[in-house]
């Protein structure tokens, strides 16, 4: 009996190094052909061909071959630091782990990016860090309402138990959802709201955080992105996902046609005004929220 | 019993020594020996007493009223005298009439009344006093380091270094008095001697602006006096007792939540909430010892202090509610605030301001869970917060200015402080560390309870913590070059405090589900008659002390790395005019122009809107609603 139980502890304890190696790989696999496919569809969208779909793949090859160099030594370690949180982070959201853990795990990386955008002490650096801390600023709220609204229609933090639910959470909190939607936009770093680094050279001040960043450490900003994008998905996946094996799928077409919507925002909209930016994601943050707990405390 | 006594006479003895102590080094060694004294008898008290708690009393406390009801009176007639010959007749008249209150109720009224027990010493208060014990003995030994360097930078000053120290013990002596005394009467005078030492200290410059700030200070928190004295008087006439327990496990009828909103005045004027949140501003004109001991440590813990006692009746009454809501503004507005501020003690002031918003706001909500919150906010803010008020007063002196802006030179200057300064920061909104653990609970234990207005307001407020922290930090982290050669001595008395705090800021994150299990558990099962259960699930805590130890490894781990990097390094970019040295570029006509960096303060976005004042005329109007309503239920 005890030889079984060491045996299965054992096993587990491998299936979980499994599970958690295939999270580390293949997220910012599919994150990678996600923007592959973003360029494509955006392309199309302005009446070009496009690169192929591995192009982000091929960009990030190449800029690894590339020199690294540097203003001072200390601005890379924070890329790093930051990548390893937001590794961390997709974990802990894939494994099903706590959501708002997840998010506080999110931040430190997202503060970490910052900081490497201050440590280089550059014009052009500070002003993309000024503005990526707005941009937390802005969408800080809603991403915690949002874990707090599925902790209160599951009673439970942990992403395996609310994906378990008879019903989606997307029945009870229609309109946190669509707040959520709105700040996506920020998250995923998309034109109107892409202030602090942006993929249209038209609109950027030359590249924000990025622009004392070459060669390696800009691909792991690059792959830092592809996690995130696959991390803001999951967002969008655990409204939608329940008990029934039925409505995963549904939750991943869900995350494509965000996705998609996304992508079409992006390329119909020019960068707004930062004001314009914080006041509306505030506002329809607070409206949003508050109106759809008001009436779920009622029903509940 | 003896020990305890000991632990509040100590420091008393200590500051009346120091007082008499006029040579510099003599001093100096009394004060670091006094520190050291009273901080290894909080711990021994704490630890001998630390399994069942303490409860006891004298059995003379009418010859300790008749003493107490002496200084009162000789108090009240220098507070008076103060009043006069500032022309700030309010104070006068707010001693006058709280003093003869008393004095009155202490004479005709008291006679039947008994204590049965005086002090109680249980697991809240033991935490109290190891803060009060080791935060502010570390403080008075930094402190003097501080002043020798204060009195360098500020010549213009007249040096009362003894009446300074003397003050800081006789503080230490009168906050052990509030945190461990039953009787209220006690309390009280632990209390209004609270406020004379920070009127005190305030005064120290003795300038136009510390007069004018100290006597702001010291008239607001008389006005709590009053309260907590009606308090008292209301009590002990209905209800023949004057004990805090007895009147916690009362039921929380009409009088009782008369008797307790003016208990939370009391305690809301202490811990500088709007609408009387302004006097806490105006004591950062202090030396920085002063700003780190009372005004965020310790003494404005009291006043939340005070709350945590009485939370349960607060929780869902009208006093509840209404105290909920002024914490709730607090926090948020006061959030915004800061991020105004470019100042870092001034920073520091709305923070702790804020985040004592976030405690009155989860205590006077008055379940297991908030309280839980509350308390381990009360642990953390203060061991995050004395350090970042020490580090910042030595920064002031290493880099002559305490403007954030500043300090992107830091790192230059000195190494190992701007690294306190990180652990600091970090300490106050960043991940693993504590501050925002309780923020979680704080928000689990709302929603739990319904309230998400409450967890809008929390969600809101943590985003604008995040947004001015974030700023700090990355000043800090900017390495900007610097020509200057100049060292100033950072002295041993100075580093070592802050060492120690910085320790404690990571030790006390690591060990929070201990102080969970030990303390926080067997706290409130006593107080509420039920096991509460954990807010935070074990796989949780290990994924969070994984994160704290990647904070810690993850830096060290890229030494090696450091060591053979071979990369080049460029001037850094500004659009190819960039004179080579990263600190000017060529400017119009090819002139050499210099670089500025600057944070956002976003003075045109918040600062448009008269959030002090929009804060203050809510609070105002919440109060006041409080008070009809409660005229209301007496009336019925």
């Amino acid at each position: 009996m005890l030889m079984y139980h060491t045996s299965y502890w054992r096993l587990s304890k491998i299936m979980l190094i499994v599970k958690i190696l295939l999270i580390i790989i293949l997220a910012p696999i599919i994150g990678g052909l996600l923007t592959g496919v973003d360029r494509i569809i955006s392309a199309r969208l302005q009446g070009r061909q496009g690169p192929p779909v591995l192009q982000p793949f091929y960009d990030v090859l190449k800029l690894l071959q590339k020199e690294s160099i540097e203003v001072n030594l200390m601005h890379r370690f924070f890329i790093y630091i930051s990548l390893i949180f937001v590794m961390f982070t997709t974990v802990i959201m894939l494994l099903g782990g706590d959501i708002l853990l997840a998010i506080f795990a999110l931040t430190l990386g997202s503060i970490f990016f910052v900081l490497g955008g201050y440590a280089s002490n550059s014009p052009y650096s500070l002003i993309g860090s000024e503005r990526e801390l707005l941009q937390m600023m802005a969408y800080e709220p809603m991403v915690l309402i949002a874990a707090v609204s599925l902790y209160y229609t599951n009673h439970s933090f942990f992403i395996k138990n609310i994906v378990s639910h008879d019903l989606p959470a997307i029945v009870f909190l229609p309109g946190v959802f669509l707040g959520l939607i709105y700040i996506l936009t920020i998250k995923l770093r998309k034109s109107p709201f892409d202030f602090s680094m942006s993929h249209h050279g038209h609109q950027e001040i030359v590249q924000g955080i990025t622009t004392e960043y070459s060669g390696t450490d800009l691909a792991i900003i690059e792959i830092t992105h592809w996690y995130e994008s696959i991390i803001a998905l999951t967002l969008v996946y655990v409204f939608f996902a329940a008990k029934s094996p039925m409505s995963h799928l549904l939750a991943i077409i869900a995350c494509i046609i965000v996705y998609l919507f996304e992508i079409l925002v992006d390329n119909c909209f020019a960068r707004v005004k930062w004001q314009h930016a914080l006041n509306t994601s505030w506002v329809i943050t607070a409206v949003l929220s508050i109106v759809n707990l008001a009436i779920l405390s009622f029903f509940m | 019993m003896n020990a305890i006594t000991v632990l509040i006479l100590f420091p008393l003895i200590s500051s009346a020594l120091i007082y008499l102590v006029r040579q510099e080094n003599v001093r100096d060694i009394l004060v670091r020996l006094c520190a050291i004294v009273t901080a290894a008898l909080s711990l021994y008290v704490v630890c001998r007493n630390f399994k069942h708690g303490l409860k006891f009393s004298y059995g003379q406390e009418h010859i300790i009223d008749i003493v107490l009801m002496i200084l009162e009176i000789l108090i009240a007639i220098y507070i008076i005298s103060v009043g006069l010959k500032n022309r700030k007749w309010i104070i006068s008249f707010l001693a006058l009439v709280q003093t003869s209150l008393m004095v009155w109720f202490e004479l005709t009224q008291k006679s039947g009344i008994e204590v049965h027990n005086a002090i109680i010493l249980d697991k809240l208060s033991s935490i109290m006093v190891l803060i009060v014990g080791i935060i502010g003995s570390l403080i008075c030994i930094y402190a003097v380091g501080y002043m020798k360097s204060y009195h360098i930078h500020h010549s213009e000053y007249k040096e009362r270094k003894s009446f300074f120290f003397s003050v800081l013990f006789l503080f230490l002596s009168a906050m052990f008095g509030i945190v461990l005394s039953n009787n209220l009467t006690v309390m009280y005078f632990c209390w209004e001697l609270t406020s004379l030492s920070s009127f005190l200290l305030i005064g120290y410059t003795k300038t136009a602006e510390a007069k004018q700030n100290s006597c702001k200070a010291l008239a607001i928190n008389l006005f709590g006096g009053l309260g907590f004295c009606l308090a008292i008087i209301i009590l002990g006439m209905k209800y023949q007792t004057i004990e805090l327990s007895t009147l916690v496990s009362m039921e929380p009828g009409a009088v009782v939540l008369v008797i307790a909103f003016l208990l939370c005045i009391a305690a809301l004027t202490k811990s500088a909430q709007f609408p009387f949140s302004s006097w806490l501003l105006g004591a950062m004109v202090a030396p920085t010892p002063s700003s780190a001991l009372l005004h965020s440590a310790t003494m404005v813990k009291a006043g939340v202090y005070l709350i945590i006692r009485i939370a349960p009746l607060l929780g869902i009454t009208i006093v509840g509610r209404i105290v909920t809501l002024i914490g709730g503004l607090t926090f948020l507005l006061c959030s915004f605030m800061a991020i105004q501020q470019s100042d870092g003690k001034k920073i520091l002031a709305y923070s702790t301001i804020a985040n004592l918003g976030l405690i009155v706001l989860c205590a006077s909500a008055g379940t297991q869970e908030s309280l839980w919150a509350a308390i381990l906010l009360v642990i953390f803010h203060s061991v995050s917060k004395s350090l970042l008020f020490l580090s910042v007063g030595s920064i002031e002196h290493q880099i002559g200015s305490r403007n954030v802006e500043d300090m992107d030179i830091l790192l230059k200057v000195s190494r190992r402080l701007c690294l306190y300064m990180m652990i600091g920061i970090s300490g106050m909104f960043l991940a693993p560390f504590g501050m925002l653990i309780s923020k979680w609970v704080a928000m689990k234990a709302f929603i739990d309870s319904n309230n998400f207005f409450v967890v809008v307001i929390l969600a809101y407020g943590s985003s604008a913590t995040l947004f001015y922290w974030a700023k700090w930090l990355g000043k800090l982290a900017s390495n900007a070059s610097t020509k200057r050669k100049e060292k100033h001595k950072f002295h041993l008395d100075e580093e070592v405090p802050i060492f120690l705090q910085a320790v404690l800021v990571v030790i006390s994150c690591f060990s929070f589900p201990l102080i969970s299990q030990q303390v926080l558990i067997p706290y409130l099962t006593d107080v509420f008659k039920v096991e509460p259960i954990i807010p935070i699930g074990t796989s949780d805590v290990t994924i969070m002390l994984v994160m704290l130890s990647m904070l810690i490894v993850l830096p060290i781990s890229f030494i090696p790395l450091y060591k053979n990097d071979n990369r080049r390094i460029v001037p850094i970019y500004m659009a190819g005019e960039n004179t080579g040295d990263n600190t000017t570029f060529y400017g119009f006509a090819g002139e050499k122009q210099k670089v500025q960096l600057r944070n956002w303060y976003m003075e045109n976005y918040f600062g448009k809107l008269p959030l002090a004042l929009i804060g203050n005329l809510i609070a105002i109007g919440l109060l006041c609603l409080c008070i009809i309503l409660l005229i209301g239920g007496l009336v019925r």
